[in-house]
């Protein structure tokens, strides 16, 4: 079997958000970036797979500039065999996901992260599967390959669901698909160097979105403490100037 | 000049920084109150390959360069010191004296194990009256023909009851002074070695700190290191660049402090705001900083002239000294822009304070390091 691993490169979650260009678009100076935490999940259990014999190598893709090549490279420390970059700018879940479509044939399991840490898109996973025409599952929270059949966990509301599901599929995985994310041993780094990441020029697809602006949220307001005593004011407080009740 | 990273180096700063804050921080409080040793940690960064960094792959080693691990110590040390004074003896004392003077059967029967972290080891140079002036070995190995009887009491040994190697320096020909010592690699469970109480020390607290005592203990021909006499240069040698691992951790540990100070500061209010907009807070931190850039830059370049083959001498000496000596100055002031929060054990700062009071004293006081920083600027 055949796995790919999609991986998106965002920003260190401690970053400053700064936004250009009539805030129309993230300022990118000075940031660090990192795999985006879902995809490195989506990783982890991959290599799980791999060591107990479900895959023989491990592809992770991405859409992007050169900017994201450490990340790439980084997955490839973690233990991935081979990375693809598209070269190009991503615009948007769909110009991503018709990008991926060129590389994706041919896997049986592609790992999709449930969505990217940066714009919390959440459709590219989906999008690819239709493109491709094969089926998708969302919300995986869970998955086992026992002589090349799929088990799939899912959280459904109040519980949780087993499916049994035909290849090649696309799995929008979630937390809990792994527990926590590998830190590379040094070898996996040397190693790393010589894995081959080979850059493919994009397709043309058009971008179903323009950005019209962002805006950050409002910065917290002051912390307003009451007399443990005194309900009839935190009430007034959150009636009045909260407005939550 | 180029002062950018490598991705490589970048990747072990970030997997150093990754274990340090996700693991290390976890239990640092608990394992430093108990004085107890970090086993598991131990073991997982030998997994991860951070106990025999610069070894070559060849002999089991990662095969990184001294500024990937000034990179990763700093990392370790920001959260705990004692698991980076038991790296750094592994790495620049243990592993680098044998992967540059063992034989190969050395090597491979004891360089490899330790390379791979299986088993760690310990360097047994100082005794209760060789502190800075090492050339006054008590110990005593005396030929004996196919073996050397050690005989003779070590003191301050880093790694003493967790270690299963030791390198050990001791005097063979009395009359020839330094020159007549040697430095021999032993096994821990040899008959005859005994260990003292763990010491119950000031900070470090969860690294094994002992003295140990050696009565007639057998050593094969075969485990002396170098020529006859080789030992106290060895040892100097061993020293010149085991400085840049105390000098990295010293600098790990003010920054550790510098961070927790700096972030205190934009939390805390005192007079309608928070702290860091009072001025007296706000320069004691760009004094911090300055410090801490001036020996990260120290340590760096000190590394760099030993991935280059050059004499870190004087670097290695000046990296140290500084490195300790503002480690001690900026872990004081974490703790003063803490007030009475820096004083108690939750806040980390006091802990880090004691800490660096042994940056200046172990692997080379800041006074010897001032001895080889002076006599340096006289020479041609």
């Amino acid at each position: 079997m055949k796995i790919l691993v999609l991986i998106s490169n965002v920003p260190d979650t401690t970053t400053k958000i700064r936004f250009t260009g009539d805030n129309k678009s993230f300022d990118t100076n000075g940031v660090q970036w990192i795999i985006n935490p879902w995809d490195e999940l989506a990783l982890t259990r991959a290599m799980e797979l791999k060591e107990a014999g479900a895959f023989e190598t491990i592809t992770v893709a991405n859409v992007g500039t050169q900017i994201t090549e450490s990340t790439l490279r980084k997955a490839l420390a973690v233990g991935a065999d081979e990375a693809i970059r598209v070269d190009a700018v991503p615009q948007d879940a769909f110009f991503v996901a018709s990008q991926l479509a060129k590389v994706a044939e041919g896997y049986d399991v592609i790992l999709a992260g449930i969505e990217a840490s940066d714009y919390n898109g959440a459709g590219v996973g989906g999008m690819l599967a239709e493109l491709l025409g094969i089926n998708s599952v969302s919300a995986v929270s869970g998955l086992e390959i026992e002589n090349g059949a799929l088990k799939v966990h899912r959280d459904i509301d109040g519980g949780s669901q087993v499916l049994s599901v035909p290849t090649p599929v696309v799995l929008i995985v979630q937390k809990g698909i792994a527990i926590e994310p590998r830190i590379p041993a040094m070898r996996g780094i040397m190693m790393a160097r010589k894995k081959p990441l080979n850059v493919i020029a994009p397709v043309d697809a058009e971008s179903k979105t323009e950005f019209l602006g962002f805006e950050l949220p409002a910065p917290k307001a002051a912390c307003k403490m009451v007399e443990e005593d005194n309900a009839k004011e935190l009430i007034r407080l959150l009636h009045e100037e909260a407005k939550v009740l | 000049m180029n002062f950018d990273f490598t991705e490589e180096q970048l990747m072990i700063q970030q997997a150093a920084r990754d274990y340090a804050q996700r693991e290390l921080i976890q239990d640092v409080l608990e394992r430093e109150e108990k004085a107890e040793f970090p086993a598991r940690h131990v073991k997982n960064l030998a997994e991860l390959g951070f106990l025999g960094m610069m070894v070559s792959p060849e002999y089991d080693g990662a095969g990184m360069d001294s500024v990937s691990y000034v990179l990763a110590l700093q990392e370790i040390a920001k959260v705990d010191a004692s698991v980076a004074v038991i790296m750094s003896v592994n790495n620049s004392l243990v592993c680098y004296g044998l992967q540059r003077f063992a034989n190969e059967e050395q090597k491979q029967k004891y360089l490899k194990p330790l390379a791979r972290g299986e088993v760690i080891g310990a360097f047994l140079l100082s005794e209760p009256e060789a502190g800075s002036d090492a050339t006054h070995q008590h110990a005593v190995a005396e030929d004996k023909g196919d073996y050397y009887l050690l005989n003779g009491t070590k003191n301050w040994i880093t790694n003493a009851s967790s270690a299963s190697v030791y390198i050990v320096m001791a005097q063979t020909h009395p009359d020839k002074k330094s020159r007549g010592i040697n430095a021999f690699i032993v096994d821990k469970n040899t008959p005859g070695i005994t260990l003292g109480p763990h010491e119950n020390k000031m900070g470090m607290r969860s690294s094994d700190t002992h003295s140990v005592m050696f009565s007639d203990v057998k050593v094969p021909k075969e485990n002396r290191i170098g020529e006859d006499g080789f030992g106290f240069k060895f040892a100097m040698m061993v020293l010149e660049a085991g400085r840049i691992g105390i000098a990295s951790q010293a600098l790990g540990i003010a920054t550790g402090a510098f961070e927790r100070a700096l972030a205190y500061s934009q939390e805390r209010k005192a007079f309608g705001t928070e702290i860091f907009n009072h001025q007296s807070v706000a320069f004691k931190l760009s004094d911090m900083a300055v410090k801490i850039e001036n020996a990260r830059n120290l340590c760096l370049k000190a590394a760099w002239l030993k991935d280059n083959h050059q004499s870190i001498t004087v670097a290695g000496a000046m990296a140290k000294q500084y490195a300790a000596d503002i480690a001690m100055e900026v872990t004081t002031e974490a703790v003063q822009i803490h007030g009475g929060y820096g004083y108690v054990k939750e806040y980390h700062v006091e802990r880090l304070m004691r800490e660096a009071k042994l940056t200046q004293i172990y692997e080379g006081t800041s006074e010897i390091q001032k001895i080889i920083i002076s006599r340096s600027l006289i020479k041609e």
